[in-house]
């Protein structure tokens, strides 16, 4: 499946490939003003009423009641123990996703074999699935009492339900697609003639990826990174099924976030959901940046 | 479009030919492996404890009144917003591209804030400004109108991203043709470019078809979760787990899993016929 959920990369490029003034100008450019007026400003109205002002708001809304007061919430025991736990969560699952990621996209695009349709189509399938059924099929397997592996890890100690393991799983489930939709595309373009070039002149299949390979996806690999980052930052509905919601043990900032605005504290939540949104925003900045390298590149 | 793109007749003389086999051979398992235990095995788990009390049992499961009352509520409002987007992201993604105004690429690079924005934000955003105290005195808090723009938040950007890079690449030359040979632009629009952007329009809609039917995190604030009313079913899902029913959460959540991997078939047969084209 070539339709990735991310058709980013590549479309501001061709946006700015022309000089604006010669730029030509079809039939349906022209004509009359009128049309094109009302359509410009029906889309910045709906983008202003669905996106930006929502967003704006928050902000605002953190101001109003207060900034110091409604930072003390993050600032607080259980909210920086979210902060904390949270980071963990981050560089535990995007590292893992990325090795895994990136092995996945190669094999997937260098290597023929039966059933690699199927593969293909499963690695799309956290894209497709309710971050809830995530969560429950985590519980059903490694719950502590009901789960068909569970019993023995907690028999042997190890809980994974209701604490951090459950909480990455959680976490590398949802943002597993990320890096290998991002390097699929990258490795079908440069193709593999330089590898095998690399191969003929005696480099090992591991030598052949740190040389010829991985300098030539590192752009691919760095948005999927970013996205993975950012989904795993604000995973809501796997953590909120898997983690117990234990504050101050194993409660992420976002659920942090949805326990404020229960408990009437709504200065706190707008004041953690400004962080969040913030770290999006930081996201979004990296996201184009990376776009512009690869331009370049 | 993956067998295509290595030809066959690409067989160098390899002289590191067996180690190559050996590690090809190695990172295949270790991918097959790593998506059996992350993925498959875990969604055959659902599947299994679903099915576990028999055949009957699920049905029960599946139909309860308010099981039925949220997948009803989960894929009109999916198929809504669906249609929105279509309109919406199409319009969006010709503005985008085709028309020019100060701050337009400040306004396309905040088209991926959705993606980037964690989805209890996102609620928290739409209450923030469409909540009880809304200060432009609009409320959709706990109504249905609640949860389909929260869904429409959450997929913004399938549709535009989808259509975008296709608009660009659209030759001009068709539509100056269609105009000089005396269509009217309406008809330029319909009969050149919209056959032309069909299987973006389709491939964007599919995939934020997929993301409404199992959108959870937006609407946890903002829906209010009234059973019968604004329950949507990876609410009902969540319920469930919480009151320790996994088997009436699992039955649902088969139900919901065929809904979205029936999308994600007729996703991959529209964007192979789009490269077919």
């Amino acid at each position: 499946m070539e339709a990735s959920a991310f058709p980013i990369s590549g479309e501001e490029q061709a946006l700015e490939k022309r000089p604006k003034d010669k730029r030509p100008r079809g039939p349906l450019d022209g004509g009359s003003k009128w049309a094109r007026w009302a359509l410009r400003y029906s889309v910045l109205f709906y983008l202003a009423a669905l996106l930006i002002i929502p967003v704006i708001m928050i902000f605002i809304r953190t101001f109003e009641d207060g900034f110091i007061e409604s930072f003390e919430a993050v600032t607080s025991e259980a909210g920086l123990h979210a902060l904390k736990l949270t980071i963990i969560t981050v560089l535990i699952a995007v590292p893992i996703n990325t090795v895994f990621g990136v092995l996945t996209a190669i094999v997937l695009v260098r290597q023929k074999f039966r059933g690699k349709a199927f593969l293909n189509a499963l690695i799309d399938i956290p894209f497709a699935i309710s971050p809830v059924v995530i969560g429950l099929a985590l519980i059903l397997l490694y719950g502590p009492r009901d789960g068909f592996v569970g019993e023995w890890f907690f028999e042997n100690g190890i809980q994974i339900i209701f604490s951090t393991p459950g909480i990455v799983l959680a976490c590398i489930f949802v943002s597993l697609p990320f890096v290998v939709r991002e390097v699929v595309p990258v490795l079908r373009e440069i193709g593999d003639e330089q590898e095998q070039a690399a191969t003929t002149l005696g480099a090992g299949p591991w030598q052949t990826f740190w040389r010829v390979t991985l300098p030539s996806i590192r752009w691919g690999v760095t948005y999927g990174v970013v996205l993975s980052t950012a989904r795993v930052l604000g995973e809501f509905g796997a953590v909120s099924v898997v983690s117990g919601r234990i504050s101050g043990q194993t409660e992420t900032l976002p659920l942090f976030v949805r326990k404020q605005f229960e408990v009437f504290n709504q200065g706190g939540g707008y004041a953690a959901a400004m962080v969040l949104a913030a770290l999006a925003l930081l996201t979004l900045l990296l996201m184009n940046l990376i776009n512009k390298k690869e331009e370049r590149v | 479009m993956s067998g295509s793109a290595q030809p066959a007749a690409v067989r160098l003389p390899r002289p590191a030919f067996r180690p190559r086999l050996g590690s090809a051979l190695l990172s295949r398992g270790i991918v097959v492996t790593w998506l059996s235990v992350m993925v498959l095995i875990p969604l055959a788990a659902v599947v299994f404890r679903s099915f576990e009390d028999g055949l009957g049992s699920f049905w029960d499961y599946a139909t309860n009144p308010q099981a039925l009352d949220a997948l009803r509520l989960t894929v009109l409002a999916a198929l809504a917003v669906t249609a929105i987007n279509v309109v919406a992201g199409t319009a969006i993604a010709w503005v985008l591209v085709r028309d020019d105004f100060p701050g337009k690429k400040l306004i396309n690079s905040m088209i991926d804030l959705p993606f980037a924005l964690p989805t209890i934000v996102a609620g928290i955003t739409l209450l923030a400004l469409y909540g009880n105290d809304s200060p432009v005195g609009i409320t959709v808090a706990y109504t249905v109108a609640g949860v389909i723009m929260a869904l429409l938040f959450v997929t913004l950007p399938f549709v535009v991203r989808a259509v975008q890079p296709t608009l660009i690449e659209l030759d001009r030359d068709m539509e100056e043709t269609a105009a000089s040979l005396g269509a009217s632009r309406f008809t330029i629009f319909r009969r050149i470019v919209l056959p032309n952007l069909r299987p973006a329009i389709l491939a964007g809609a599919a995939l934020a078809f997929a993301r409404a039917i199992g959108e959870f995190g937006s609407l946890i604030l903002l829906s209010g979760n009234i059973p019968g009313k604004t329950e949507v079913a990876s609410v009902f899902i969540f319920g469930q787990i919480e009151s320790g029913n996994t088997t009436g959460a699992a039955a649902v959540s088969v139900v919901l899993l065929a809904i979205s991997l029936a999308i994600l078939i007729a996703l991959g047969a529209v964007a192979r016929r789009g490269e077919a084209i």
